[in-house]
Protein backbone atom coordinates (compact mmCIF):
# COMPACT_ATOMS: atom_id res chain seq x y z
CA UNK A 1 0.00 0.00 0.00
CA UNK A 2 2.74 2.48 0.75
CA UNK A 3 4.41 1.65 -2.53
CA UNK A 4 1.14 2.15 -4.23
CA UNK A 5 0.67 5.82 -2.18
CA UNK A 6 4.38 6.74 -3.41
CA UNK A 7 3.46 5.56 -7.08
CA UNK A 8 0.50 8.22 -7.08
CA UNK A 9 2.52 10.87 -5.12
CA UNK A 10 5.06 10.71 -7.68
CA UNK A 11 2.67 10.79 -10.75
CA UNK A 12 1.17 13.41 -9.32
CA UNK A 13 3.87 15.78 -8.54
CA UNK A 14 5.63 14.99 -11.64
CA UNK A 15 2.63 16.39 -13.10
CA UNK A 16 2.33 19.54 -10.68
CA UNK A 17 5.83 20.35 -11.29
CA UNK A 18 5.15 20.50 -15.27
CA UNK A 19 2.40 22.57 -14.20
CA UNK A 20 1.82 23.52 -17.88
CA UNK A 21 -0.10 20.09 -18.68
CA UNK A 22 -3.04 20.50 -16.23
CA UNK A 23 -3.36 24.18 -17.55
CA UNK A 24 -3.43 22.99 -21.19
CA UNK A 25 -6.40 20.23 -20.50
CA UNK A 26 -8.55 22.75 -19.16
CA UNK A 27 -8.05 25.13 -21.40
CA UNK A 28 -9.34 23.02 -23.77
CA UNK A 29 -12.12 21.66 -21.73
CA UNK A 30 -13.02 25.56 -21.69
CA UNK A 31 -12.25 26.43 -25.16
CA UNK A 32 -14.21 23.14 -26.61
CA UNK A 33 -17.40 24.12 -24.29
CA UNK A 34 -17.20 28.12 -25.31
CA UNK A 35 -16.93 27.13 -29.30
CA UNK A 36 -20.37 25.66 -28.98
CA UNK A 37 -22.43 29.08 -28.31
CA UNK A 38 -20.13 30.81 -31.41
CA UNK A 39 -20.91 27.54 -33.32
CA UNK A 40 -24.83 26.87 -32.24
CA UNK A 41 -25.65 30.13 -31.83
CA UNK A 42 -26.34 32.93 -27.99
CA UNK A 43 -29.59 31.08 -27.99
CA UNK A 44 -30.46 30.61 -24.03
CA UNK A 45 -32.87 27.81 -24.48
CA UNK A 46 -30.98 25.89 -26.99
CA UNK A 47 -27.42 26.36 -25.10
CA UNK A 48 -29.43 24.33 -22.21
CA UNK A 49 -31.12 22.20 -23.93
CA UNK A 50 -27.79 20.97 -25.03
CA UNK A 51 -25.37 21.95 -22.21
CA UNK A 52 -25.61 18.35 -20.26
CA UNK A 53 -23.86 16.42 -23.25
CA UNK A 54 -22.00 19.63 -24.19
CA UNK A 55 -20.29 19.47 -20.79
CA UNK A 56 -20.07 15.93 -21.01
CA UNK A 57 -17.95 15.48 -24.45
CA UNK A 58 -16.04 18.43 -23.16
CA UNK A 59 -14.68 16.49 -20.56
CA UNK A 60 -14.38 13.37 -22.86
CA UNK A 61 -12.21 15.03 -25.26
CA UNK A 62 -9.86 16.47 -22.82
CA UNK A 63 -9.15 13.47 -21.18
CA UNK A 64 -8.64 12.23 -24.14
CA UNK A 65 -6.32 14.34 -24.73
CA UNK A 66 -4.14 13.83 -21.77
CA UNK A 67 -4.32 9.78 -21.94
CA UNK A 68 -1.17 9.52 -23.04
CA UNK A 69 0.70 11.44 -20.71
CA UNK A 70 -0.05 8.27 -18.51
CA UNK A 71 2.68 5.86 -19.85
CA UNK A 72 4.06 7.83 -22.69
CA UNK A 73 6.49 9.80 -20.67
CA UNK A 74 7.66 7.32 -18.17
CA UNK A 75 8.34 5.14 -21.48
CA UNK A 76 10.31 7.15 -23.17
CA UNK A 77 12.55 8.05 -20.21
CA UNK A 78 13.32 4.70 -19.47
CA UNK A 79 11.49 4.74 -16.15
CA UNK A 80 8.40 2.76 -17.21
CA UNK A 81 10.62 -0.30 -17.48
CA UNK A 82 12.09 0.12 -13.71
CA UNK A 83 8.35 0.62 -12.39
CA UNK A 84 7.67 -2.52 -14.31
CA UNK A 85 10.81 -4.61 -12.77
CA UNK A 86 9.62 -3.31 -9.64
CA UNK A 87 7.90 -5.16 -6.69
CA UNK A 88 4.86 -3.63 -6.63
CA UNK A 89 2.13 -6.04 -8.96
CA UNK A 90 1.51 -4.26 -12.11
CA UNK A 91 -1.95 -3.72 -11.98
CA UNK A 92 -1.72 -2.04 -8.83
CA UNK A 93 1.25 0.54 -10.65
CA UNK A 94 -1.22 1.07 -13.13
CA UNK A 95 -4.20 1.97 -10.97
CA UNK A 96 -1.84 4.38 -9.08
CA UNK A 97 -0.97 6.19 -12.40
CA UNK A 98 -4.53 5.88 -13.17
CA UNK A 99 -5.60 7.48 -9.72
CA UNK A 100 -2.79 10.32 -10.60
CA UNK A 101 -3.90 10.98 -14.02
CA UNK A 102 -7.73 11.23 -12.68
CA UNK A 103 -6.86 13.72 -10.22
CA UNK A 104 -4.17 15.89 -11.90
CA UNK A 105 -6.28 15.94 -15.44
CA UNK A 106 -10.17 15.06 -14.71
CA UNK A 107 -11.03 16.90 -11.36
CA UNK A 108 -9.73 20.33 -12.42
CA UNK A 109 -12.32 20.02 -15.08
CA UNK A 110 -15.13 18.59 -13.21
CA UNK A 111 -14.35 21.58 -10.69
CA UNK A 112 -14.78 24.54 -13.15
CA UNK A 113 -17.73 22.74 -15.15
CA UNK A 114 -20.59 23.95 -12.65
CA UNK A 115 -19.32 27.51 -13.90
CA UNK A 116 -19.46 26.78 -17.57
CA UNK A 117 -22.89 24.64 -17.10
CA UNK A 118 -23.96 28.32 -15.94
CA UNK A 119 -22.81 30.01 -19.05
CA UNK A 120 -24.69 27.48 -21.09
CA UNK A 121 -27.37 28.37 -18.88
CA UNK A 122 -28.21 24.79 -17.20
CA UNK A 123 -30.28 25.27 -14.24
CA UNK A 124 -29.20 24.53 -11.21
CA UNK A 125 -30.54 21.13 -10.39
CA UNK A 126 -28.80 19.88 -13.44
CA UNK A 127 -25.46 21.73 -12.36
CA UNK A 128 -25.62 19.12 -8.98
CA UNK A 129 -26.28 16.30 -10.73
CA UNK A 130 -24.03 16.71 -13.05
CA UNK A 131 -21.14 17.44 -11.03
CA UNK A 132 -22.44 13.99 -9.27
CA UNK A 133 -22.46 12.13 -12.21
CA UNK A 134 -18.99 13.18 -13.75
CA UNK A 135 -17.63 12.56 -10.43
CA UNK A 136 -18.90 8.91 -10.78
CA UNK A 137 -18.27 8.64 -14.37
CA UNK A 138 -14.85 10.14 -14.89
CA UNK A 139 -13.07 7.15 -13.43
CA UNK A 140 -14.47 5.12 -16.32
CA UNK A 141 -12.61 7.48 -18.48
CA UNK A 142 -9.32 7.04 -17.03
CA UNK A 143 -9.57 3.10 -16.45
CA UNK A 144 -10.76 2.27 -19.97
CA UNK A 145 -8.14 4.97 -21.16
CA UNK A 146 -5.44 3.64 -19.46
CA UNK A 147 -6.18 0.48 -21.39
CA UNK A 148 -6.03 2.03 -24.61
CA UNK A 149 -2.59 4.47 -23.79
CA UNK A 150 -0.97 0.87 -22.68
CA UNK A 151 -1.66 -0.69 -25.92
CA UNK A 152 -0.58 2.07 -27.96
CA UNK A 153 2.25 3.26 -25.63
CA UNK A 154 5.34 1.79 -27.99
CA UNK A 155 3.98 3.76 -31.18
CA UNK A 156 4.74 6.27 -33.15
CA UNK A 157 1.46 8.40 -33.86
CA UNK A 158 -0.48 6.31 -31.75
CA UNK A 159 -2.42 9.49 -30.73
CA UNK A 160 -5.12 8.64 -33.49
CA UNK A 161 -5.33 4.82 -33.04
CA UNK A 162 -5.77 5.82 -29.34
CA UNK A 163 -9.47 8.04 -29.94
CA UNK A 164 -10.29 4.94 -32.17
CA UNK A 165 -9.97 2.30 -29.57
CA UNK A 166 -11.07 4.54 -26.71
CA UNK A 167 -13.90 6.54 -27.81
CA UNK A 168 -16.28 3.61 -28.85
CA UNK A 169 -15.38 2.29 -25.14
CA UNK A 170 -16.68 5.91 -23.85
CA UNK A 171 -19.70 5.73 -25.06
CA UNK A 172 -21.88 4.15 -22.50
CA UNK A 173 -20.65 6.30 -20.14
CA UNK A 174 -21.84 9.34 -22.12
CA UNK A 175 -24.86 8.32 -22.93
CA UNK A 176 -25.55 7.36 -19.30
CA UNK A 177 -23.99 10.53 -17.89
CA UNK A 178 -26.07 12.77 -19.96
CA UNK A 179 -29.31 11.10 -19.05
CA UNK A 180 -28.66 11.82 -15.65
CA UNK A 181 -28.37 15.28 -16.24
CA UNK A 182 -31.62 15.06 -18.40
CA UNK A 183 -33.55 13.48 -15.67
CA UNK A 184 -32.34 16.08 -13.19
CA UNK A 185 -33.48 19.39 -15.46
CA UNK A 186 -36.73 17.20 -16.43
CA UNK A 187 -37.44 16.64 -12.41
CA UNK A 188 -37.26 13.32 -12.74
CA UNK A 189 -35.73 10.68 -10.59
CA UNK A 190 -32.21 10.13 -11.52
CA UNK A 191 -30.64 7.79 -9.44
CA UNK A 192 -31.00 4.87 -11.89
CA UNK A 193 -28.47 7.05 -14.51
CA UNK A 194 -26.05 7.38 -11.30
CA UNK A 195 -26.22 3.73 -10.23
CA UNK A 196 -26.10 2.38 -13.97
CA UNK A 197 -22.91 4.93 -14.22
CA UNK A 198 -21.62 3.54 -10.73
CA UNK A 199 -21.86 0.19 -12.62
CA UNK A 200 -20.28 0.67 -15.13
CA UNK A 201 -16.93 2.30 -13.30
CA UNK A 202 -17.06 -0.66 -10.87
CA UNK A 203 -16.91 -2.82 -13.68
CA UNK A 204 -13.90 -0.53 -15.36
CA UNK A 205 -12.36 -0.64 -12.18
CA UNK A 206 -12.18 -4.58 -12.31
CA UNK A 207 -11.44 -4.65 -15.79
CA UNK A 208 -8.73 -1.47 -16.49
CA UNK A 209 -5.88 -2.32 -14.43
CA UNK A 210 -5.72 -5.90 -15.64
CA UNK A 211 -5.86 -5.38 -19.39
CA UNK A 212 -4.00 -2.65 -18.99
CA UNK A 213 -1.29 -4.64 -17.54
CA UNK A 214 -1.27 -7.09 -20.14
CA UNK A 215 -1.33 -4.41 -22.52
CA UNK A 216 2.15 -2.92 -21.03
CA UNK A 217 3.54 -6.75 -20.57
CA UNK A 218 2.96 -6.84 -24.22
CA UNK A 219 5.11 -3.88 -24.72
CA UNK A 220 8.08 -5.18 -22.32
CA UNK A 221 7.84 -8.55 -24.10
CA UNK B 1 -16.18 -36.89 -23.78
CA UNK B 2 -13.03 -35.12 -23.88
CA UNK B 3 -12.28 -33.85 -27.25
CA UNK B 4 -8.54 -33.30 -27.92
CA UNK B 5 -9.40 -30.25 -29.26
CA UNK B 6 -5.28 -29.48 -29.61
CA UNK B 7 -5.67 -32.40 -32.52
CA UNK B 8 -7.84 -30.10 -34.62
CA UNK B 9 -5.66 -26.84 -33.54
CA UNK B 10 -2.86 -28.10 -35.49
CA UNK B 11 -2.34 -25.69 -38.67
CA UNK B 12 -1.71 -28.73 -41.13
CA UNK B 13 -4.71 -30.49 -40.03
CA UNK B 14 -6.68 -27.76 -40.06
CA UNK B 15 -6.01 -26.14 -43.06
CA UNK B 16 -6.96 -29.89 -44.53
CA UNK B 17 -10.30 -29.71 -42.38
CA UNK B 18 -11.20 -26.18 -43.94
CA UNK B 19 -10.22 -27.28 -47.29
CA UNK B 20 -12.65 -30.31 -47.00
CA UNK B 21 -15.41 -27.91 -45.70
CA UNK B 22 -14.88 -25.24 -48.24
CA UNK B 23 -16.79 -26.63 -51.25
CA UNK B 24 -19.22 -27.26 -49.09
CA UNK B 25 -19.87 -24.72 -47.50
CA UNK B 26 -19.76 -23.01 -51.30
CA UNK B 27 -22.68 -25.43 -52.23
CA UNK B 28 -24.83 -24.23 -49.58
CA UNK B 29 -24.29 -20.79 -48.92
CA UNK B 30 -25.44 -20.97 -53.13
CA UNK B 31 -28.52 -23.06 -52.60
CA UNK B 32 -29.71 -21.30 -49.19
CA UNK B 33 -28.80 -17.83 -50.95
CA UNK B 34 -31.42 -18.50 -53.72
CA UNK B 35 -34.14 -20.14 -51.70
CA UNK B 36 -34.08 -17.44 -49.41
CA UNK B 37 -33.89 -15.10 -51.50
CA UNK B 38 -36.74 -16.57 -53.83
CA UNK B 39 -38.87 -17.14 -51.01
CA UNK B 40 -38.20 -13.71 -49.19
CA UNK B 41 -38.38 -11.53 -52.16
CA UNK B 42 -41.12 -13.30 -53.85
CA UNK B 43 -43.40 -15.59 -51.83
CA UNK B 44 -43.40 -13.51 -48.68
CA UNK B 45 -46.67 -11.58 -48.53
CA UNK B 46 -46.28 -7.92 -48.34
CA UNK B 47 -46.51 -6.66 -44.75
CA UNK B 48 -49.91 -5.30 -43.97
CA UNK B 49 -48.69 -1.43 -42.70
CA UNK B 50 -45.31 -1.51 -44.89
CA UNK B 51 -46.08 -3.33 -47.84
CA UNK B 52 -43.25 -4.57 -50.44
CA UNK B 53 -40.42 -2.24 -49.01
CA UNK B 54 -40.92 -5.22 -45.86
CA UNK B 55 -38.55 -7.12 -47.96
CA UNK B 56 -35.10 -5.05 -47.60
CA UNK B 57 -35.74 -7.08 -43.79
CA UNK B 58 -34.50 -10.41 -45.75
CA UNK B 59 -31.27 -8.58 -46.40
CA UNK B 60 -30.91 -6.65 -43.28
CA UNK B 61 -32.01 -8.61 -40.06
CA UNK B 62 -30.01 -11.74 -40.71
CA UNK B 63 -26.52 -8.88 -41.78
CA UNK B 64 -27.20 -7.23 -38.57
CA UNK B 65 -27.43 -11.01 -36.97
CA UNK B 66 -23.96 -11.80 -38.36
CA UNK B 67 -22.54 -8.32 -37.22
CA UNK B 68 -23.07 -9.35 -33.19
CA UNK B 69 -22.24 -13.47 -33.58
CA UNK B 70 -19.32 -12.46 -35.52
CA UNK B 71 -17.67 -10.25 -33.04
CA UNK B 72 -19.21 -12.71 -30.57
CA UNK B 73 -17.66 -16.14 -32.67
CA UNK B 74 -14.16 -13.46 -32.37
CA UNK B 75 -14.25 -12.70 -28.64
CA UNK B 76 -14.49 -16.00 -27.90
CA UNK B 77 -11.73 -17.22 -30.70
CA UNK B 78 -9.39 -14.51 -29.24
CA UNK B 79 -9.73 -15.84 -25.68
CA UNK B 80 -9.00 -19.46 -26.88
CA UNK B 81 -6.29 -17.65 -28.25
CA UNK B 82 -5.20 -16.11 -25.22
CA UNK B 83 -6.12 -19.33 -22.86
CA UNK B 84 -4.17 -21.76 -24.93
CA UNK B 85 -1.57 -19.70 -26.59
CA UNK B 86 -2.62 -20.88 -30.07
CA UNK B 87 -2.17 -18.99 -33.34
CA UNK B 88 -4.37 -20.23 -35.02
CA UNK B 89 -7.18 -19.21 -32.86
CA UNK B 90 -6.00 -15.55 -32.95
CA UNK B 91 -5.48 -16.09 -36.84
CA UNK B 92 -9.35 -16.92 -37.14
CA UNK B 93 -10.09 -13.83 -35.18
CA UNK B 94 -8.60 -11.68 -37.07
CA UNK B 95 -9.59 -13.49 -40.48
CA UNK B 96 -12.97 -12.88 -39.26
CA UNK B 97 -13.42 -9.44 -38.61
CA UNK B 98 -13.36 -7.70 -42.11
CA UNK B 99 -16.16 -9.81 -42.60
CA UNK B 100 -17.74 -8.76 -39.36
CA UNK B 101 -17.26 -5.16 -40.41
CA UNK B 102 -18.55 -6.16 -43.88
CA UNK B 103 -21.56 -7.34 -42.56
CA UNK B 104 -21.99 -4.47 -39.60
CA UNK B 105 -21.82 -1.90 -42.51
CA UNK B 106 -24.01 -4.17 -44.88
CA UNK B 107 -26.73 -3.99 -41.72
CA UNK B 108 -25.99 -0.12 -41.29
CA UNK B 109 -26.72 0.89 -44.89
CA UNK B 110 -30.03 -1.13 -45.62
CA UNK B 111 -31.50 -0.06 -42.47
CA UNK B 112 -31.04 3.26 -43.38
CA UNK B 113 -32.72 2.66 -46.93
CA UNK B 114 -35.34 0.96 -44.92
CA UNK B 115 -35.70 4.17 -42.75
CA UNK B 116 -36.15 6.47 -45.18
CA UNK B 117 -39.63 5.14 -46.55
CA UNK B 118 -40.87 4.06 -42.88
CA UNK B 119 -39.53 6.24 -40.65
CA UNK B 120 -38.89 9.01 -43.21
CA UNK B 121 -35.53 9.55 -42.46
CA UNK B 122 -31.74 8.03 -43.45
CA UNK B 123 -31.06 8.15 -39.97
CA UNK B 124 -31.86 8.76 -36.87
CA UNK B 125 -29.89 8.93 -33.43
CA UNK B 126 -31.44 6.17 -31.32
CA UNK B 127 -30.01 3.09 -29.36
CA UNK B 128 -30.14 0.33 -32.08
CA UNK B 129 -28.56 2.56 -35.10
CA UNK B 130 -25.87 4.18 -32.72
CA UNK B 131 -25.07 1.28 -31.12
CA UNK B 132 -24.36 -0.56 -34.42
CA UNK B 133 -22.61 2.22 -35.98
CA UNK B 134 -20.08 2.07 -32.53
CA UNK B 135 -19.84 -1.67 -33.00
CA UNK B 136 -18.77 -0.71 -36.66
CA UNK B 137 -15.77 1.64 -34.97
CA UNK B 138 -14.86 -1.36 -33.12
CA UNK B 139 -14.34 -3.15 -35.40
CA UNK B 140 -12.36 -0.61 -37.35
CA UNK B 141 -10.45 -0.53 -34.09
CA UNK B 142 -9.87 -4.17 -34.36
CA UNK B 143 -8.23 -4.33 -37.40
CA UNK B 144 -5.87 -1.10 -36.93
CA UNK B 145 -4.22 -2.04 -33.93
CA UNK B 146 -3.61 -5.36 -36.24
CA UNK B 147 -1.69 -3.52 -38.67
CA UNK B 148 0.06 -1.22 -36.44
CA UNK B 149 2.59 -3.60 -34.63
CA UNK B 150 5.17 -4.89 -36.70
CA UNK B 151 5.51 -8.27 -34.85
CA UNK B 152 2.45 -10.67 -35.61
CA UNK B 153 2.49 -12.38 -32.04
CA UNK B 154 2.49 -9.07 -30.23
CA UNK B 155 -0.58 -7.76 -32.44
CA UNK B 156 -2.43 -10.95 -31.62
CA UNK B 157 -2.01 -9.98 -27.84
CA UNK B 158 -3.12 -6.44 -28.26
CA UNK B 159 -5.70 -7.10 -30.71
CA UNK B 160 -7.40 -10.04 -27.93
CA UNK B 161 -6.76 -7.79 -25.16
CA UNK B 162 -9.51 -4.58 -27.13
CA UNK B 163 -11.50 -7.26 -28.04
CA UNK B 164 -12.27 -8.74 -24.97
CA UNK B 165 -12.74 -5.54 -23.50
CA UNK B 166 -14.88 -4.61 -26.90
CA UNK B 167 -16.61 -7.18 -26.16
CA UNK B 168 -18.84 -5.61 -23.29
CA UNK B 169 -20.50 -3.41 -25.79
CA UNK B 170 -22.15 -6.67 -27.34
CA UNK B 171 -25.15 -7.56 -24.54
CA UNK B 172 -25.61 -3.85 -24.49
CA UNK B 173 -26.50 -3.37 -28.34
CA UNK B 174 -28.50 -6.79 -28.53
CA UNK B 175 -30.84 -5.78 -25.85
CA UNK B 176 -30.37 -1.51 -26.98
CA UNK B 177 -34.20 -1.93 -28.56
CA UNK B 178 -35.79 -3.50 -25.21
CA UNK B 179 -33.51 -0.84 -22.76
CA UNK B 180 -33.89 1.92 -24.55
CA UNK B 181 -37.58 2.99 -25.79
CA UNK B 182 -36.54 3.68 -29.65
CA UNK B 183 -37.57 4.03 -33.12
CA UNK B 184 -36.18 0.44 -33.93
CA UNK B 185 -38.67 -2.16 -33.30
CA UNK B 186 -38.12 -4.36 -30.15
CA UNK B 187 -37.05 -8.25 -30.67
CA UNK B 188 -38.96 -10.54 -32.44
CA UNK B 189 -37.34 -13.80 -33.38
CA UNK B 190 -35.26 -14.42 -30.54
CA UNK B 191 -37.71 -13.66 -27.45
CA UNK B 192 -38.08 -15.68 -24.28
CA UNK B 193 -41.90 -16.40 -25.81
CA UNK B 194 -40.62 -17.73 -29.21
CA UNK B 195 -40.86 -16.21 -32.33
CA UNK B 196 -43.44 -13.76 -32.54
CA UNK B 197 -43.40 -13.40 -36.40
CA UNK B 198 -45.58 -15.63 -38.73
CA UNK B 199 -43.83 -18.46 -40.48
CA UNK B 200 -44.51 -17.11 -44.00
CA UNK B 201 -42.16 -14.31 -43.04
CA UNK B 202 -39.49 -16.44 -40.15
CA UNK B 203 -38.76 -19.45 -43.07
CA UNK B 204 -37.08 -17.35 -45.07
CA UNK B 205 -36.03 -14.64 -42.80
CA UNK B 206 -34.08 -17.91 -41.48
CA UNK B 207 -32.60 -19.68 -44.38
CA UNK B 208 -31.11 -16.32 -45.31
CA UNK B 209 -29.62 -16.32 -41.55
CA UNK B 210 -27.87 -19.40 -42.58
CA UNK B 211 -27.60 -18.54 -46.15
CA UNK B 212 -25.39 -15.46 -44.45
CA UNK B 213 -23.59 -17.57 -41.96
CA UNK B 214 -22.30 -20.22 -44.67
CA UNK B 215 -20.93 -17.24 -46.77
CA UNK B 216 -19.35 -16.00 -43.62
CA UNK B 217 -17.80 -19.88 -42.96
CA UNK B 218 -16.82 -19.99 -47.04
CA UNK B 219 -15.19 -16.26 -46.26
CA UNK B 220 -13.73 -17.31 -43.53
CA UNK B 221 -12.01 -20.35 -44.87
CA UNK B 222 -10.31 -18.46 -47.82
CA UNK B 223 -9.51 -15.70 -45.45
CA UNK B 224 -7.62 -17.75 -42.63
CA UNK B 225 -6.26 -19.96 -45.35
CA UNK B 226 -4.49 -17.16 -46.76
CA UNK B 227 -3.23 -15.92 -42.98
CA UNK B 228 -2.30 -19.07 -42.07
CA UNK B 229 -0.10 -19.72 -45.28
CA UNK B 230 1.37 -15.97 -44.66
CA UNK B 231 2.37 -16.96 -41.36
CA UNK B 232 4.51 -19.84 -43.06
CA UNK B 233 5.58 -17.67 -45.51
CA UNK B 234 6.83 -15.10 -43.02
CA UNK B 235 8.98 -18.08 -40.99
CA UNK B 236 10.30 -19.13 -44.06
CA UNK B 237 11.68 -15.52 -44.87
CA UNK B 238 12.75 -15.40 -41.52
CA UNK B 239 14.38 -18.56 -41.41
CA UNK B 240 16.13 -17.76 -45.10
CA UNK B 241 17.56 -14.04 -43.58
CA UNK B 242 18.57 -15.95 -41.00
CA UNK B 243 20.83 -18.58 -42.53
CA UNK B 244 22.37 -16.46 -45.28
Amino acid sequence: MRRFHSILRRDLKLSYRQGSAISLSLSFFVIVILLFPLGVGPELNILSRISAGVVWVGALLACLLTLDRIFQADYEDGSLDLLVLGSLPLEMLILGKVCAHWISSVLPLIVISPILALSLNMNPAGIWVMMLALLIGTPTLSLIGAIGAALTVGMRRGGVLLSLLVLPLYIPVLIFGVAAVEAAIAVLPVSSHLMLLSGISLGALVVGPVAAAAALRLTFD
Amino acid sequence: MAIDLHKYANPRRFLKIISAIYPWSVAVTVILLVAGLYLGLFVAPPDYQQGETVRIMFVHVPAAWMALSIYTMMAVSSAVGLIWKHPVADLSAKAAAPIGASFTFLALVTGSLWGQPMWGTYWVWDARLTSMLVLLFLYLGYMAIWESFEDPNKAAKAATILILVGAINVPIIKFSVDWWNTLHQPASVATLQGPKIHSSILMPLLIMGSAYTSFFVMVWIIRVKAEILGRRLRILQMNALRDK
